[in-house]
């Protein structure tokens, strides 16, 4: 069979087919465009300012090896002005992340990058090879994921930095949206389309400027460049709702490679329908990040100061009261509600006894809609949506011996509401 | 068998998979020309070929699921999309470089 001719330069010949268009391209015009792809995310959503001081999360894997990469190429192309440090956690997972971290290191020279490695032994006193001697294998990617969310932000703020860019890829945002309608989680759906999660009141913003990028195109990307890239899995088990979400994703695709990107648009269309005070973050961010309030001087208030940022913790009730009465919110709120009263006994709540209520309104009837607010934990003061941040939690159950069960469902992680049932299973055998 | 009915090939396993060939990323392989039926082997014929002769792993499942390479590991023949040579139907030839890259691990 006569080989293909690239449908861009009409000369080489095709080595790439798009699984979002089924354009044949050759390698040049494959990298070119992915390149120009992921430039045009970041301009039309004004992701960075000149002078921006960035942390790539990097984990020496494929996702943000390509990021650390492409940012590099475009910085340097387009004169975003920008200061590229490479940040890593070190869970302390031997034989997985030690590997890995040798990866990070060789990227630092090869991108000409400063590298900053902050461990889970020195932040928590914990590494998660003694995590799981504690706890078993069974929720440990909890606490991997709770810590190392929070461990990014603490890299960044070491390194005086506000503003950490992570790997996710169109499959990942495409599978974090099915995993919340799995669950009917709306406002954490909303949150999870977002290109940049963090406001005003953050210190640290988070952003995904991969995320309409496909992760097959990643890999060829990295292979076509022969980026230095770590392949290894965990040695600890994934999580099993996840791994399903994963496989229905690669599945879909392989029938209609569009699918995932449709994924990502249907669940950006979604989130718009969940009303802004649920959320925690403006309307307009899930499509355009407006960086006038992003990038304002509240920022540079500190922890403290934003906990007075939008709303505190304590005022559910009466949040619930006003959404309840705010027209505009009602009429958005209909598909929502409806999803909410067809939801029977979906609240893990109702199924722990020994829960404190700490938020009373949130364990009232039915599901409510629960409202997402950026603020600073009490205990350690990095951003948490609630009073004392899940690290916390997490961290204090171990420090007792023993995990606790307290853990909100409304709160950032993916994880937290299957860690509820395993906790509970946990607290049973323990007992 | 004579040696003008084998063909050698070099398969590569990448982006993890590489842990289910003996840890080994590349394999040069000598295979037969003809499958037992006569006709020219294919890639797909070398998928199962590799999972019955050349993984000593026994989870076949993350290679093969449901009698196709699984969803999410993406094959190149001499670098380009297998998409584009006729996936498993593509006949191998001489030198042939075969990569098989999963995007399911690490992130």
């Amino acid at each position: 069979m006569a080989p293909a001719l690239c449908a861009i330069c009409k000369d080489a010949r095709a080595l790439i087919i798009r699984p979002k268009n089924h354009q044949k391209l050759c390698k040049a015009c494959f990298i070119a465009i992915f390149e120009a792809e992921i430039h045009h995310t970041i301009t039309t959503t004004s992701l960075f300012s000149p002078g921006d001081r960035i942390a790539i999360g990097a984990s020496g894997g494929k996702d943000s090896t390509v990021l650390a990469s492409v940012l590099k190429t475009l910085n340097e192309r387009y004169n975003y002005g920008l200061d590229l440090v490479l940040l890593s956690i070190d869970e302390g997972i031997k034989g997985y992340r030690d590997d890995s971290l040798e990866t990070v290191k060789r990227n630092a020279v090869q991108y000409d990058m400063p590298l900053k490695i902050v461990g889970y032994d020195e932040l928590y006193g914990w590494t998660m090879d003694q995590v799981v001697e504690a706890i078993g294998k069974k929720s440990n990617c909890t606490y991997c994921g709770v810590f190392r969310r929070q461990a990014l932000d603490r890299g960044a703020k070491m390194l005086g930095i506000k503003h950490v860019v992570t790997g996710h890829n169109a499959d990942d945002v495409a599978e974090t949206i099915l995993m919340n309608l799995l669950r009917g989680d709306l406002p954490r759906l909303a949150r999870s389309t977002s290109i940049v999660t963090g406001d005003e009141s953050s210190e640290v913003r988070r952003s995904k400027p991969l995320k309409y990028a496909y992760e097959k195109e990643i890999v060829l990307y990295a292979h076509h460049k022969k980026l230095d890239y770590f392949t290894t899995e965990c040695l600890y088990s994934p999580e099993a709702f996840r791994g399903s979400a994963r496989s229905l994703i690669k599945n879909l695709e392989r029938v209609r490679p569009s699918a995932i990107l449709d994924v990502v648009r249907s669940g950006e269309d979604m989130a718009k329908l969940v009303p802004e005070e649920v959320t925690g973050i403006s309307q307009c961010k899930s499509q355009k990040v407006s960086l006038s309030s992003a990038d304002g001087e509240d920022e540079a208030a500190g922890g403290c100061g934003s906990t007075s940022g939008r709303n505190s913790g304590g005022e559910m009730a009466d949040m619930e009261k006003r959404l309840k009465e705010d027209e505009e919110a009602s009429a958005r709120e209909i598909d929502v509600s409806a999803v909410a009263a067809t939801a029977p006994n979906g609240q893990p709540h109702d199924r722990i006894a020994k829960v404190e209520p700490k938020k009373p309104a949130k364990q009232e009837a039915g599901r409510k809609l629960t409202r997402q607010t950026l603020g600073t934990c009490k205990k350690c003061g990095y951003m948490s949506s609630q009073d004392v941040c899940k690290a916390c939690v997490l961290l204090e159950g171990l420090n007792k011996g023993r995990p606790k069960m307290e853990i909100e469902v409304s709160a950032e992680d993916e994880e937290s509401s299957t860690l509820r049932r395993e906790m509970e299973g946990l607290a049973l055998a323990a007992g | 068998m004579t040696s003008e009915d084998k063909i050698s090939i070099l398969v590569e396993f990448t982006g993890g998979l590489e842990m289910l060939f003996s840890d080994e990323r590349k394999h040069k392989l000598s295979v037969p020309a003809k499958d037992d039926k006569g006709k020219a082997v294919t890639v797909g014929w070398l998928v199962d070929y590799l999972c019955e002769e050349v993984m000593k792993d026994t989870r076949k499942e993350m290679f093969v699921l449901d009698g196709h390479v699984r969803p999410g590991i993406l094959v190149l023949i001499n670098d380009a999309d297998w998409e584009l040579e006729g996936e498993a139907s593509h006949a191998l030839q001489p030198n042939d470089n075969i990569l098989f890259v999963s995007t399911l691990h690490g992130g």
